[in-house]
C-alpha cells in the first residue's frame, strides 16, 4: 500500500453524502455486511454438518469473529482431525489480523481506551473498507460500518444457518463455497493497481497452489504472506533508502 | 462433542489476542513507510491466498470444480465496476449453476 495514494485530498467521490447522508464509506460498509451476512449462513450450515453443535458454532461466531479461521476450524473437524489441529489451522490462518491491526492503528490512530473493542472487529473486510478509503474521516466510518455491519449479519445468518443447516442440505448446491471466493477476490481487486501488487499477488498465488498439496490447511496462506513480503523486500532493495 | 468447546474457546481468545497484539506494537514502529509498504504487500498476499485457497483447495488436495467459474464470473463483474454485493451473488450464481450442469 502507498502512504502517499492515501495522503492525496479527498477525491470528489469520497467527500460527497447520498441522498441518505451515507458515504462511500457507509454504503461499501453495509453492502460488504450484506454480501458477507449471507455468507455466514454456510458458515452456520458447514459448523453443523462437520458435527459442531448450534451453540459451538454460533459461539465462533461471537468470540473468534474472522471467518477464514472459523471454517479452519470447522474443516479440520469436519475432515476429522483432531481438536489441536484445528486450534492450529484457526490461529495460524488469524495471524493476519494481527498484521490489520498494527495496520489500522496506523490509519486510524484510535485512542487507547476503543482499542480492545476494535481488535474483536478487526477482520479481512473492516480493515479492507477502512484501507480502501482515501479520507481520514471516510477511513475511520468505513472500518466501523464494516466491522460492526459484518458482526451483526454474521451473528444473525450464522444462528440462521446452523439451525437450517440439515434443511439446506449441501451448501455447495447453493454456490455458497464461489460465494467466498468472489467475497475475497473483490477484496482483494482494489488493490491491485500498479506492477508490484499485481506481482506480489502472482507470486502469492503461485506459491499457495504449490504449497497446498505440502502442508496442512491454513499454513498455505501463512507462507504465501511470507512470500508475499519476500518480493516485495526484493523489489524494493536499495530504493527505499 | 463436548470436549471441543475448549478447543472452541481456546481458539477464540487467541484470535482475539492475535488482533490485539497488533494494536500494541510501538505508534513508531508502524509510522516507517517501509513498515506500511511491507504490511501492504502482506496483506495483498495474504487476500490472493485466500482468494486462490477458496478456490481450489479441498483441504490439502487441488480440486478445480465449480469454484473457478466463481472466480472467473467475479473477476469480470470487478472488472465491469460491479457493486460488492453483486459481484459476490455472481460467485454464487455461477457457482450454482455449474453444480446444476452437472460439473464437480
Amino acid at each position: 500500500m502507498d502512504l502517499t495514494q492515501r495522503q492525496t485530498p479527498t477525491d470528489d467521490r469520497s467527500s460527497a453524502t447520498g441522498s441518505a447522508g451515507l458515504t462511500p464509506a457507509i454504503r461499501m460498509g453495509l453492502s460488504i455486511a450484506a454480501a458477507v451476512g449471507l455468507y455466514g449462513t454456510s458458515f452456520g450450515a458447514l459448523g453443523v454438518a462437520a458435527g459442531l453443535d448450534v451453540w459451538q458454532t454460533c459461539a465462533l461466531s461471537l468470540l473468534m469473529f474472522t471467518g477464514g479461521s472459523q471454517f479452519a476450524f470447522v474443516g479440520v473437524i469436519a475432515g476429522g482431525g483432531s481438536g489441536m489441529a484445528a486450534y492450529t489451522a484457526a490461529t495460524l490462518l488469524g495471524v493476519r489480523n494481527g498484521i490489520y491491526g498494527a495496520e489500522l492503528k496506523a490509519l486510524l490512530r484510535p485512542r487507547a481506551a476503543i482499542i480492545p473493542l476494535m481488535a474483536h472487529l478487526t477482520i479481512d473486510e473492516s480493515m479492507a473498507n477502512a484501507a480502501a478509503q482515501t479520507d481520514p474521516g471516510e477511513e475511520r466510518r468505513g472500518f466501523w460500518t464494516a466491522g460492526i455491519g459484518v458482526f451483526v449479519a454474521w451473528n444473525l445468518f450464522t444462528w440462521l444457518g446452523a439451525i437450517a443447516g440439515e434443511a439446506l442440505g449441501d451448501p455447495g448446491r447453493w454456490g455458497l463455497d464461489g460465494a467466498a471466493v468472489a467475497a475475497f477476490l473483490g477484496l482483494l481487486w482494489p488493490r491491485l493497481h500498479g506492477r508490484d501488487p499485481i506481482t506480489i499477488a502472482v507470486a502469492s498465488a503461485v506459491a499457495t497452489i504449490v504449497f497446498i498439496p505440502l502442508v496442512p490447511p491454513g499454513v498455505p496462506i501463512v507462507l504465501a504472506a511470507v512470500v508475499a513480503a519476500g518480493v516485495h523486500l526484493i523489489r524494493h532493495r536499495g530504493r527505499d533508502h | 462433542m463436548k470436549d471441543l468447546w475448549w478447543w472452541v474457546l481456546l481458539a477464540a481468545a487467541t484470535a482475539y489476542a492475535t488482533k490485539l497484539v497488533g494494536y500494541l506494537l510501538p505508534q513508531r514502529l508502524l509510522d516507517r513507510p517501509d513498515v506500511h509498504a511491507v504490511a501492504g504487500a502482506l496483506t495483498v498476499g495474504l487476500l490472493t491466498s485466500l482468494t486462490v485457497t477458496n478456490a481450489v483447495a479441498s483441504g490439502q488436495q487441488l480440486t478445480p470444480d465449480s469454484r473457478l467459474l466463481a472466480l472467473a464470473v467475479a473477476a469480470v463483474a470487478l472488472k465491469l465496476k460491479a457493486p460488492y454485493i453483486v459481484v459476490v451473488i455472481a460467485g454464487a450464481l455461477a457457482t450454482a449453476l455449474g453444480r446444476l450442469a452437472g460439473l464437480p
